[in-house]
Parts: C-alpha cells; sequence; structure tokens
C-alpha cells in the first residue's frame, strides 16, 4: 500500500465549518486516484495534507509506512500553475529536483533527458521558460515532476489552466505515460470527464460535509475513448454525485 | 539623439540668459550666476592639473567602498528581518523610521565618533544606504511567489538550497533594484559626509568653490556629482538589471 489517509479532518483557524471531515482512503502502489468535487468542496487542501503542505486537525496521512509530518520529494506535487523557475530553462528546471537530491551530473542529464523525450519536449530543452506556451510548461512541469521517482505523485487541477484543446492533448499523453510508467498517482479536478478518462478510482468528494461522498471503480479498458456509451454513462453517475443528487 | 539635442539647446539658452543679464544688462553680479563657457573653462583648468581626477578618484573610491560595506550590512540585517519573525515585528519598523533620517544629520555624530577623518565619511555613506538596502532585502524576499517556495518544498529542498537556488534567484531583479536605490542614497551621502569634513573629494572642491566665491567651480563640481551619479546607474546598475529582466522575458 502506498499512500493510507485515515480519519482525516481539516479546519482552518478562521472558520466555523470543517474544510475536509474524516476522511479516510487507501491508494495501491501504481494506482491511478481521482479527487472531483464542486469547487471549493475541499479537493486542494486534501492533496496539501498528503503533500505535507497543511497540517491535519485531527487524522493522519502514512505514506509507505511513514507518517507525513512535512513536505517532501517523496510526495512531489504538480501545481495549476506551473511553478517553474523563470531564471532557468526547460533542461535546468527538469534537472532541478535532482540537482538539489545531490545525483551525479552524468544521471541528471539522463534522466532529464529521457523524461523530456516521454514529454514530447526533446527540440526545446535550452528554450527559456517564457518562450514556450502554457501546455509545454506544464509538460516541462511533468517531466520535472517524473524526474523524481516519488512514491506518490500529486497533481493539483494540473490541466485546469490550459485551453481545452491543450488541456485534452496533455491528458491523452498523461494516460500514455501512466501506462509506460505506472506511477501512483494523486489527482484533483473538478472536470469530471478528466477524472474517468484518466482514474482507476475515482473519489467524489461531498461539498457540503466534506467527506468521502462515494468512490467509483473505473473498470474501462484503456486508451479510453470519451464518447463510448460506457465512458457516458460513468460520467453522468459521477456528475450526479457530485452535484450532491442520489 | 533627441536629449543631445536638448541639451545643446538648453545650454545655449543658460548662455544666453548670462549673457544677456550679466553682460548686457548688469542685473546680475557676474559671481553670482555661474555660466557655461565659464564651467567649461575651470573644468579644462581642473583637468590640466590633475587635481579633479583626484577630487573624483577619492570621492568614487569612498563611496564604493562605504557602498560595499553597506550592501554587507544591508543584506545580513535584510535576512534576519526578513527570517525571523520577531525581528521582522520589533527591529523593521525601527529601521524603517532611522531610514527616514536625511543622512547629513549623520555627520555631526559621526565626526564626535570618529574625529574629521574618512572613517567619518564612510560611517555616513553606511548609515545613510545601509538601511535602505535591508530594507530592500526584506521586501525582495517578501515578494517572491509562494508557488516557487511551495514547489521546491515539495522537491525536498533544505533551509540552504532554499535560500541558494530559488530564494535568491527569485528575489534577485528586486534585490537589484534595491542595491540600485542604495548606491544612489550611498552617493548622497558621501556628498554630505564630504562637505562637512576635511579630507580631498568632489566634496570638499564643491566647498573650495564656495570660500573662493567661485560660483563657476561650484556648478562645475555640481554637474560632474551629477554626471558620475548618472555614470554609475546607467553603465552599471541598469545594465544588470535589464540583463536580468530579458533572460526571464520581463522585458
Amino acid at each position: 500500500m502506498s499512500v493510507l489517509i485515515s480519519n482525516l479532518s481539516k479546519r482552518f483557524d478562521n472558520s466555523e465549518q470543517s474544510t475536509l471531515n474524516n476522511i479516510s482512503l487507501e491508494i495501491e502502489t501504481g494506482e491511478f486516484v481521482c479527487i472531483v468535487g464542486a469547487s471549493g468542496c475541499g479537493k486542494t487542501t486534501l492533496l496539501n495534507l498528503v503533500a505535507g503542505l497543511e497540517t491535519p486537525t485531527t487524522g493522519e496521512v502514512i505514506v509507505d509506512g511513514e507518517k507525513v509530518t512535512k513536505p517532501g520529494a517523496d510526495r512531489t506535487v504538480m501545481f495549476q500553475e506551473h511553478g517553474l523557475y523563470p531564471w532557468l530553462n526547460v533542461m535546468e528546471n527538469v534537472k532541478f529536483p535532482l540537482k538539489l537530491a545531490g545525483a551525479p551530473k552524468e544521471e541528471q542529464e539522463k534522466k532529464a533527458n529521457y523524461y523530456l523525450d516521454m514529454v514530447g519536449l526533446k527540440d526545446y530543452k535550452d528554450y527559456p521558460i517564457h518562450q514556450i506556451s502554457g501546455g509545454m510548461r506544464q509538460r516541462t512541469a511533468l517531466a520535472r515532476a517524473l524526474t523524481m521517482d516519488s512514491k506518490v505523485l500529486l497533481m493539483d487541477e494540473p490541466f485546469s489552466a490550459l485551453d481545452k484543446q491543450t488541456s485534452n492533448q496533455l491528458r491523452e499523453e498523461l494516460q500514455r505515460i501512466w501506462l509506460e510508467t505506472h506511477k501512483t498517482i494523486l489527482f484533483i479536478t473538478h472536470s469530471v470527464e478528466e477524472s474517468v478518462y484518466l482514474a482507476d478510482r475515482v473519489v467524489v468528494l461531498s461539498p457540503d460535509t466534506g467527506s468521502v461522498a462515494d468512490i467509483v471503480k473505473i473498470n474501462l479498458e484503456r486508451p479510453r475513448h470519451v464518447y463510448s456509451p460506457e465512458f457516458v454513462e460513468l460520467r453522468h453517475l459521477i456528475l450526479d454525485k457530485v452535484r450532491g443528487d442520489r | 539623439m533627441s536629449i543631445i539635442i536638448f541639451l545643446v539647446i538648453l545650454i545655449l539658452v543658460w548662455q544666453g540668459f548670462y549673457m544677456v543679464g550679466v553682460d548686457w544688462l548688469h542685473l546680475y553680479k557676474p559671481y553670482s550666476v555661474p555660466s557655461p563657457l565659464g564651467v567649461g573653462k575651470r573644468f579644462i583648468e581642473f583637468c590640466s592639473d590633475g587635481s579633479i581626477f583626484q577630487s573624483v578618484g577619492n570621492s568614487l573610491l569612498r563611496g564604493i567602498a562605504g557602498f560595499l560595506i553597506a550592501v554587507l550590512i544591508g543584506i545580513v540585517v535584510g535576512l534576519l528581518i526578513s527570517h525571523f519573525k520577531y525581528l521582522n515585528k520589533n527591529l523593521k519598523p525601527l529601521i524603517l523610521g532611522i531610514q527616514t533620517l536625511p543622512s547629513v544629520c549623520w555627520v555631526p555624530f559621526s565626526i564626535l565618533w570618529f574625529g574629521l577623518s574618512t572613517q567619518a565619511i564612510l560611517f555616513v555613506v553606511v548609515m545613510g544606504s545601509a538601511f535602505s538596502i535591508s530594507i530592500s532585502v526584506d521586501n525582495a524576499i517578501r515578494n517572491i511567489q509562494p508557488i516557487y517556495t511551495k514547489a521546491a518544498l515539495t522537491m525536498g529542498a533544505t533551509k540552504k538550497q532554499m535560500y541558494l537556488h530559488v530564494v535568491f534567484p527569485a528575489a534577485l531583479p528586486e534585490l537589484v533594484t534595491g542595491l540600485k536605490q542604495g548606491w544612489s542614497f550611498a552617493w548622497r551621502a558621501l556628498m554630505a559626509g564630504e562637505v562637512m569634513t576635511t579630507s580631498i573629494g568632489l566634496g570638499q572642491t564643491l566647498i573650495m568653490g564656495r570660500d573662493l566665491a567661485d560660483i563657476d567651480q561650484v556648478m562645475m563640481v555640481m554637474i560632474i556629482i551629477v554626471l558620475i551619479g548618472i555614470l554609475i546607474d546607467k553603465c552599471i546598475f541598469s545594465v544588470i538589471e535589464k540583463k536580468i529582466l530579458r533572460k526571464r522575458g520581463l522585458l
């Protein structure tokens, strides 16, 4: 088991209501789990708690047998805003976490090249961040996250700031990359379609109580097609749950 | 190009004003109005006996030495007030307060403490710019986009790595702007210090002009002080600033 979330609650100091209420969830190694929910339901808070960027009010998160107390490289996050460093070029950004970890130069080079190839940025290695498109920036951020080989990769609506076309293209690529690498991924999104497309399991958070409304297993074969009847059916099912209709 | 034409016109108008007001109508005494020709003549004299180079050299040396000390102190104090909440809450307001003190106000204190010496001038320069630099350092660090540090934390950055590889480069553009401002404070403080003490330098050449009732010399030194200020700003700080911004696509 990779990630174990048990009885997790979070209440911010300035609020009377809990943002998250008694969340329990297990994520297997190599599993792709999506969290969906209406905006304001605490999706990002949940991710931040797993990342260690926030501390829980009660409950705990255990990753690979270790309790999460602070952020760390074993739980890297890919953010909605790419979080790349504008003073580094594409290649240097992808190498950055390896440099922090003190990896040898050749290994940095090899890994960064490997993942830049994987996300299709082979020809943009030396580009400054401000000269590549929004989609390419997210690809760079994805390559950077992949080089780290974290126990779990946390993705906080990574494609939602992009235009629809780019966002669809990137989720296709993420599916392909996941099939190649089988990383453990916890993926936050407000798009039900995206969640059905990507996940092994979709966790629906309820907006009013901040708890898990339901968990839906997606047994569709990959690569998935958004217009297949099974896909559409699952999409409607989850959409109803997100809206709170039973 | 247009600025050169503008300056030429300005100088011509100035010379015309002098010729009409002083030479023809005798409205003003010659010793109370400087003229471009007079300033130019004085400049050539000062160049030919080499004394201007000595003054400029001395002043620049003092200015740079004082500025470097101020940068060192400013960065250390800035890092301290940005890192420790307690200092940020209690020391920063005090520094902000001291920063409003015009640098010339440090001169009497400095003379009593160090005597009429180079140290006294350096002290005024340091006091005049170190606080402004420390406030800039604190602001530069405070204004870093939170996503930069957040991302680094989830990539396993240690505290030292965070400062070295994220905080410093992220704060760099604002830091350079802060240093530029610090330099202009240092240069002004230097003149305050030099005017009030007795070592050879631009400030003293200025005061000597007053003592000799030579307004052309006074004007010449003022122009040189302005030119050096502009030169250092344009040739050093602006160049670095532009280079950094261009690399990040902000220009």
